[in-house]
């Protein structure tokens, strides 16, 4: 064996064991890796009133009361994942992309009648990407997928 | 510096892997082959940049934050790519001991970190409207911040040592190391639920962007990565120089 190949053979089999070695702890850490739970997630795991999660899914259509609060803005909304569903108060200014339909991210904490305080809201955004136009057309032709989500509503 | 920093002429000529090896012929080729790389990556950048900020249409939901894309996208693609490209290299450097390929190691760092910057900050410049944050811990976010450190620490490794071979031997050991965080980043969105989105553009089904807004997005893809490769042989061709010139001056300098 030459000593190029037998460098070869050494770099990969250093880069096998390493590859595994991460894999296996990106598995192992999996929990700790997500984002966000659910609310089935969190319908299984029940963590405890108080502790800071982040709770991830849908805003339900015709869940969103705005309202206002000592002269802040403030909305309550239902979160699901079609599973299970939260009720999430917060006050604030609620994000551009955030409408019902449409996927968010609170963070915030469990109370003890099992609804949700969220100190801070996150939009998430799809990976769809179109032009308004587009948008009405297919909506107008019956090809909209989405259950809510009216641009702008 | 003494006369042993100079490129060894250490392989027989003519064999297929190490034609390129030879500087003398790389110097020769790379300058034929650079302004076919500059001016298609200016050109196909300030096109695609033009039909991605006044021409193509906002989007029905982001509104023209959606532009942002134009710039993000190319970025995140050329950050991942850079950093395969910079671990072959190093592959090829630790392997074979190919001259060339320590430098050219040596040159993507600073690069790949400069195209990794620029997609952490119009990333976060998209996420403060859309998401309503600057910056949030998903695995997304957090291995490509992962990947910009390992650009910084391989700029910096590989110029931390006395001995220039030292350093390229550390940082293509760093360098294939953090190899591991490339299929982290491309899988972090599906292995794992995330704030940012999954991917628009896979190989294997249809993009799930219009076509009236991607366009404009091949063509800036097309002339940023132009632009990388143009920089890193620019880069490329003033390091084999630089080497050169050492090598004669202390030749000269041992000489008198």
């Amino acid at each position: 064996m030459t000593r190029k190949r037998r460098r070869l053979v050494i770099v990969l089999a250093s880069l096998a064991g390493l590859g595994s070695a991460a894999a296996l702890t990106l598995a192992a850490f999996s929990d700790n890796l997500v984002f966000f739970m659910t609310p089935a997630d969190i319908a299984e795991k029940n963590p405890a009133p108080g502790q800071t999660i982040r709770l991830g899914g849908m805003v339900e259509p015709g869940s969103v009361h705005h309202a206002t609060v000592e002269g802040s803005p403030a909305a309550t909304f239902r979160v699901t994942d079609g599973k299970a569903a939260i009720e999430v108060s917060y006050s604030g200014i609620l994000p551009d992309l955030f409408r019902e339909g449409q996927g968010v991210v609170a963070v915030g904490a469990l109370a003890q009648d099992h609804s949700f305080r969220a100190q801070e809201v996150l939009a998430k955004h799809d990976e769809k990407y179109m032009p308004k136009d587009v948008a009405d057309a297919l909506k107008k032709r019956g090809y909209w997928k989405d259950k809510g989500g009216v641009p702008g509503s | 510096m003494d006369a042993t920093t100079a490129i060894p002429a250490r392989r027989a000529p003519g064999r297929s892997l190490h034609r390129f090896a030879n500087p003398g012929r790389f110097l020769r080729l790379a300058a034929r082959v650079q302004p076919f790389l500059t001016w298609p990556a200016l050109l196909l950048t300030a096109a695609g940049l033009l039909g991605g900020l006044f021409l193509s249409p906002a989007d029905y939901q982001q509104g023209d934050a959606v532009r942002i894309m134009y710039v993000h996208v190319p970025a995140a693609w050329l950050a991942s790519s850079g950093y395969a490209a910079l671990a072959a290299a190093s592959f090829v450097s630790i392997v074979w001991r190919h001259p060339l390929a320590d430098l050219a190691a040596a040159e993507i760092g600073p690069v790949g970190a400069a195209v990794t910057a620029l997609c952490l900050a119009t990333g976060s410049l998209w996420g403060r409207p859309m998401w309503g944050a600057w910056w949030v811990w998903d695995a997304r976010l957090t291995s490509v911040l992962v990947l910009f450190f390992l650009y910084i620490g391989h700029t910096m490794l590989v110029r931390a040592f006395d001995d220039p071979e030292r350093g390229y031997r550390a940082g293509a050991i760093l360098a294939l190391i953090g190899a591991v965080d490339l299929p982290i980043i491309k899988y972090s969105v599906n292995w794992w639920n995330t704030l940012h989105q999954p991917a628009s553009i896979t190989l294997t089904g249809a993009p799930t962007i219009s076509g009236s807004l991607l366009w404009p997005l091949g063509l800036s893809t097309l002339g940023i990565t132009l632009g990388f490769w143009a920089i890193v042989v620019a880069r490329l061709r003033a390091a084999v120089m630089e080497r050169r010139i050492r090598g004669l001056l202390s030749a000269r300098a041992a000489a008198a």
